[in-house]
């Protein structure tokens, strides 16, 4: 009996194994390190790191461009996710409908998510570039003065919004199209013996049926907004001004310009923390209003 | 008065003809069921009653009304999926109460009627469940309830009970009709379940290949099936078909040279025998047919008995105590009046001269 026990915990155990080394060596053990390591200094030649406690996060508190780099990320966040779900979710709508070439317009959504980030942001570049770009050749066109998108600190950030809701549109669509086929139409059949209207029918039917899709979703575009450093270094470098300035690549900069190693991992810290505080508190408020088939 | 009138309607999708030239009426308060095998068109049919599908041709009436271009509620139709259709992610109150409240009935009027509903249907308990944690019988009657809170002149079924087993199918059979009876409902009531027609209809309206087949109530079916078809469709053991040959004095069963049957041509004529209508005897009764047994299929009260006549197998039912053994040579005989004769090649009844030979004497008993 106890034998038996023992063995099926054994055999569990092995099982979990692969995943369990593979999380371990590249997902807790270096997150464990980082928060250590931001307790101690950055070794410089011949001296070696020490203990110095919560140092590095005093001068955080103090460091202004860590609070711009903050509030950039949370505004980039706070508008990309929503606008990507929002875009995502009626690209679905309208390819799932019958339509003819809705193949073809499937695809053309989907076309950004499979262009890398370099050669999008290179796209952008030509539409964004000042003198000869396509958006301020239009503008000229329409009689509106010419603009400096990546070069204004006021434009610099909304310009790389876009490039990201872009992007990431056509990859949630695939989601959502996904999760609205597993509707049973004759759901949307009982919807009409009632005469609902259109707006009815979203809101009350499809809307809570996509939800746990929504929740899938948000929560990677939220982490995915913590996450953007390529598309910062292709276009505008953080400036001007660090007005494109975001967490990731703050924390690239410290790293791995100033090579400030531990300044870094105390950035981490936060960033980690503030991310895995988002994503518990979406499990949290929105699972009970989630319905799962 | 006629609560639902369809003219002349014809559904097809390109080359294929769903339903052809269909024409029937259903009167106020009366449970009609579309009967027959899938893809006979009775489902389309409904669905074109109810307005998801629009006829090719031809026009329904609803209370009088021509109502083509509405759909559902607009034209005083509710519907019961087969798949009951239940919003997973709503309560059973919610479910219930979804059409009054995307039409924006008054709250208070919505709470009443749904008190209502459930009271008929006994949901009380269940109102604040999801769909998820009802049975397959309370889904089905939260269904039913859905489909009654709105009050509609009309109510549809679409196979309603086919996900449910058959104890169940049995109970909500009775209550269906006795809800329907109980509350004046005119029900439309498609399945492909002959018992569940036979037992619940007002009318029957047997369809084949988007044709009716033969309309009527359920005993004018089952005693006087117009067709091959229906006589197959009808009644719950198999009738049995015996193919008739010309004798010397009248038609015969094929490959017998006796007894005559009736006066006039055998050959091409079919005879329809129903299994209650068939008797087993010892074989010494005069008039009856000499059988062997083949099979002896044991039901309880009663048995089906395969017997051969020639070179084909007839069933009678036997009462649980005289079963016949397998292999006994026996006799069968049936009520002239029992049987039905078919033209083979058209599958037309034929209006029988049994009149004549075999049993005079039971004849003038019968007449």
């Amino acid at each position: 009996m106890t034998k038996g026990r023992l063995n099926i915990h054994v055999q569990g155990w092995l099982l979990a194994l692969p995943a369990v080394v593979l999380l371990a060596a590249f997902t807790h053990i270096p997150a464990i390190k980082t928060v250590i390591d931001s307790f101690f200094s950055t070794p410089h030649g011949a001296r070696p790191s020490r203990f110095i406690g919560l140092t590095h996060y005093h001068s955080l508190v103090a460091d202004p461009i860590f609070w711009r780099a903050l509030t950039n990320n949370l505004l980039y966040a706070l508008i990309t996710v929503p606008l990507a779900i929002a875009f995502a979710l009626l690209m679905a709508l309208w390819v799932n409908g019958k339509i003819s070439g809705r193949a073809g317009l499937r695809l053309a959504f989907f076309t950004p998510t499979i262009l890398p980030m370099v050669a999008a942001a290179n796209i952008w570049l030509f539409f964004y570039t000042q003198d000869y770009g396509l958006l301020n050749k239009i503008g000229r066109t329409l009689g509106f003065a010419s603009v400096n998108w990546l070069g204004d600190p006021a434009t610099a950030l909304p310009s790389l919004m876009a490039v990201t809701i872009w992007k990431e549109a056509g990859f949630f669509m695939i989601f959502y199209l996904a999760a609205l086929q597993q509707v049973p139409p004759d759901l949307y059949e009982a919807a009409r013996m009632e005469n609902a209207s259109r707006w009815q029918v979203f809101r009350r039917i499809t809307w809570p049926m996509v939800m746990p899709t929504t929740l899938f979703v948000g929560i990677n575009a939220l982490i995915n907004a913590f996450r953007v450093v390529d598309q910062v270094i292709a276009m505008t470098g953080g400036g001007p001004d660090n007005a494109t300035t975001l967490l990731l690549f703050y924390i690239y900069q410290v790293a791995f310009s100033f090579w400030d190693l531990g300044y870094a991992a105390a950035l981490s810290a936060v960033l980690l923390t503030a991310l895995a505080a988002v994503a518990l508190a979406q499990f949290f408020l929105l699972d009970r209003k989630i319905h799962y088939r | 008065m006629h609560s639902v009138e369809v003219r002349s309607v014809t559904k097809s999708w390109g080359v294929t003809t769903a339903v052809a030239d269909v024409s029937f009426a259903v009167k106020q308060g009366h449970l009609t069921v579309l009967l027959g095998p899938s893809g006979c068109g009775k489902s389309t049919m409904l669905r074109m009653i109810a307005g998801l599908e629009e006829p090719t041709s031809g026009t329904i009436e609803i209370g009088g009304r021509d109502v083509s271009g509405l759909t559902g509620a607009a034209r005083g139709v509710a519907m019961v999926f087969q798949s009951y259709a239940l919003f997973p992610h709503l309560s059973v109150a919610d479910n219930i109460s979804f059409g009054l409240s995307v039409r924006g009935a008054p709250k208070a009027e919505i709470a009443a009627r749904l008190a209502k509903v459930a009271g008929v249907l006994g949901l009380e308990a269940l109102l604040a469940r999801k769909p998820a944690q009802l049975s397959g019988g309370q889904q089905q009657r939260v269904a039913l309830g859905r489909a009654l809170i709105a009050e509609a002149p009309v109510c549809l079924l679409d196979e309603p009970l086919s996900n449910l087993d058959a104890q169940l199918r049995q109970d909500l059979r009775r209550e269906i009709r006795g809800l329907q009876q109980r509350l004046g409902i005119t029900m439309i009531y498609v399945t492909h379940d002959q018992t569940e027609a036979m037992s619940m209809a007002d009318e029957v309206i047997l369809m084949r290949a988007g044709r009716i087949e033969q309309q009527g109530e359920p005993a004018d079916l089952y005693d006087r099936p117009a067709t091959l078809f229906t006589a197959r469709f009808i009644g719950g053991a198999p009738m049995s078909f015996l193919d008739l040959d010309d004798g010397r004095d009248g038609a015969v069963i094929a490959g017998t040279m006796a007894p005559v049957l009736f006066a006039g041509p055998g050959k091409g004529r079919v005879l329809g025998l129903r299994p209650e209508d068939v008797t087993v005897d010892s074989g010494a009764a005069p008039g009856s047919i000499h059988a062997v047994v083949m099979a002896v299929e044991y039901l309880g009260g009663e048995a089906l008995v395969t017997c051969r006549i020639g070179e084909r197998p007839i069933l009678a039912r036997v009462r649980g105590k005289d079963v016949p053994a397998v292999g006994a040579a026996v006799g069968v005989h049936w009520q002239p009046s029992a049987a039905h004769i078919f033209e083979a090649s058209s599958g037309r009844r034929v209006a029988a001269e049994f009149s004549s030979v075999v049993r005079p004497k039971l004849q003038t008993v019968s007449h």
